[in-house]
């Protein structure tokens, strides 16, 4: 009877288990079978490197250039705001931060993380707009610039736990070993412990990254969401001050509207389908990482 | 993401069929982010007189109310334009025969900041500036600043209607666009807010939103005419250039509870609530 409970209670999580990979096999079919459809309309090379996005015109010119490089220009400012701030918060609580500061900071972290991003938008919309319009004294606040700040503040709970966690499972030998050896505490951090923990931290910021590229309520709200290809110019902060269109944002302002079975239907599962292979890809790179650090140690 | 999108809109779909197959006294209106506090109005009063029934009111734009009018997630869509000739196909595929029902008439404000001194734009020089062809203000009397441009997302009857009636001055071969650097906005209201904050803005809207924070700007149809602002009285007596009809869409003729509440639109009491939520009685 009881070999026999057990036997159940086994299968059943077996069962659970493998669900998860079953609806991730069929969700990727389901893009793939909607977004491939696209292309009996217009040619995937045209699709990738079209500069206008009009789907709702008469014939629609679907390009996706635009939305491409829109976020990839909050990703990376994302990227630039949130890696060094989130690596050192990883650091000072891991390494220099005593108990009861730890324990609030690691709170505060877990609280950012818990805030819904439709709230940060909200925030970020009434706050950080207006600041952005006047500090840069532009004609308009709702850049990928402000979208950038706010997805920093995303993204920087993944950084700073998965970070934390790599620093923290560095041996303590090696610290030991560098501070017998007379480093100071900083010459142990820089020279030492970063190193030691180089491929968590990796990992860290590639999931914080896929985190960022994904997201889309926040963005959707701040950004401004014009398909325009940025132009790289010293006087708008290299591209980051003017408006853009993220891919993300696309797909959610307009799966409401898209007539089933339409091209402009078929085109936003296809902005899925590169969405997905870039996530994708971020993920397997991290995981990558993630597991050299484990056989290291 | 799109997992979660995915699963977000399962959860949707089911959450509101359930709703709609639980109870024969209640349905569902769903469309128009221009008509949602119109629709939320006559509900409450509606309910307030017929109690035991229910009417849930729902917005996301006039082409998200025809695809739950299509997939039979709703009993009325709500639309401030007409059903396009894809749509009517599409939902007779399905089964579904849509018929409209004007319940109001609707003015189209353009707004700036109330610090920008052009107030009055005739129809031609809108085209020019929501189609990028002038970019500075300077360039329609006013100060000398690049121009902002705000637009709905496409998903909203005010942005198609916008682009046919003014970009492309009602034109069927005309191929204008709005400019590539307008910003879409996912509501009406965040083009008020954004209006309201910044001096070389310029947007549109139902003009129920508009408020002291915005200027609502005189529109001529030529510059032979007269400018007009949009107001309850020129919209009716059609001095406004910029009106547009709003609708209700309904699958075949009404029946049971969805006819009692279209003619509750339709009545003398549906029509004050038009009134009293800034659009235009058709009665």
């Amino acid at each position: 009877m009881r070999k026999f409970k057990e036997f159940i209670i086994e299968k059943l999580v077996l069962i659970s288990g493998l669900a998860s990979i079953f609806f991730v096999i069929l969700i990727f079919l389901f893009l793939l079978k909607e977004g491939l459809a696209l292309f009996k309309f217009v040619n995937p090379f045209e699709f990738l490197s079209g500069k206008s996005w009009y789907p709702i015109s008469e014939p629609p010119q679907l390009g996706i250039l635009p939305l491409i490089l829109g976020s990839f220009v909050v990703t990376i400012g994302a990227a630039v705001i949130s890696i060094p701030i989130g690596v050192a918060c990883a650091l000072y609580i891991s390494e220099i931060a005593p108990g009861k500061i730890k324990e609030a900071l690691k709170g505060g972290i877990e609280l950012l993380a818990a805030i819904p991003s439709v709230v940060l938008g909200f925030i970020g919309m009434v706050t950080l707009v207006p600041w952005v319009k006047s500090v840069f004294n532009l004609p308009t606040g709702l850049t990928a610039l402000s979208g950038s700040i706010m997805l920093a503040f995303m993204a920087m709970p993944t950084i700073v736990s998965v970070a934390e966690d790599a620093l923290y499972s560095v041996p303590k030998s090696y610290k030991e070993g560098a501070l017998a050896l007379g480093a100071t505490h900083w010459q142990t951090i820089w020279r030492v412990m970063l190193p030691a923990a180089s491929s968590g931290i990796l990992a860290a910021v590639m999931l914080g990254i896929g985190r960022v590229i994904g997201e889309t309520m926040a963005v959707m709200m701040i950004t401004g969401n014009s398909a325009v290809i940025p132009k790289v110019l010293f006087s708008n902060l290299f591209g980051f001050a003017q408006p853009v269109r993220t891919m993300t944002a696309t797909i959610a302002a307009e799966m409401g509207e898209a007539v089933v079975g339409s091209e402009h239907y078929f085109a936003l599962f296809a902005i899925g389908i590169v969405l997905f292979v870039i996530s994708f890809a971020i993920n397997v790179t991290a995981d990558l990482f993630l597991h050299r650090e484990h056989k290291k140690v | 993401m799109i997992k979660k999108i995915m699963l977000m809109s399962l959860i949707l779909l089911y959450a509101s069929a359930a709703f709609a197959g639980r109870d024969k006294n209640s349905i569902q209106v769903k469309g128009s982010d221009t008509m949602v506090n119109l629709g939320q109005a006559w509900a409450e009063k509606y309910m307030e007189n017929n109690s035991g029934d229910f009417v849930a009111v729902t917005g996301g734009g006039s082409g998200t109310g025809f695809s739950s009018l299509i997939s039979g997630t709703c009993d009325i869509a709500m639309s401030s334009r007409s059903i396009k000739d894809k749509e009517i196909a599409l939902a007779q595929q399905k089964g579904i025969n849509p018929k409209e029902i004007k319940v109001a008439l609707d003015g189209l404000a353009v707004v700036v900041n109330p610090k920008n001194p052009v107030s009055k734009l005739t129809i031609d020089q809108l085209a020019k500036i929501f189609t990028g062809k002038v970019t500075n203000w300077k360039e329609v009397g006013g100060t000398d600043s690049k121009i902002t441009l705000l637009s709905r997302e496409v998903n909203s009857g005010t942005h198609v209607y916008f682009k046919e009636h003014v970009l492309r001055k009602m034109d069927p071969n005309s191929k204008e666009e709005f400019a590539p650097g307008a910003l879409m906005l996912p509501s009406s209201q965040a083009i008020a807010d954004e209006v309201a904050n910044n001096s070389s803005a310029i947007g549109y809207y139902g003009m129920g939103y508009i408020s002291l924070k915005q200027k609502a700007v005189h529109v001529a149809k030529d510059e032979k005419s007269s400018y007009e602002v949009p107001t309850i009285e020129n919209v009716i007596n059609g001095k406004y250039p910029i009106s547009r009809p709003l609708f209700l869409y309904i699958n075949g003729e009404p029946q049971g509870l969805v006819k009692k509440f279209v003619d509750f639109t339709l009545s003398k009491e549906g029509q004050e609530i038009v009134l009293k939520t800034d659009f235009v009685p058709v009665k």
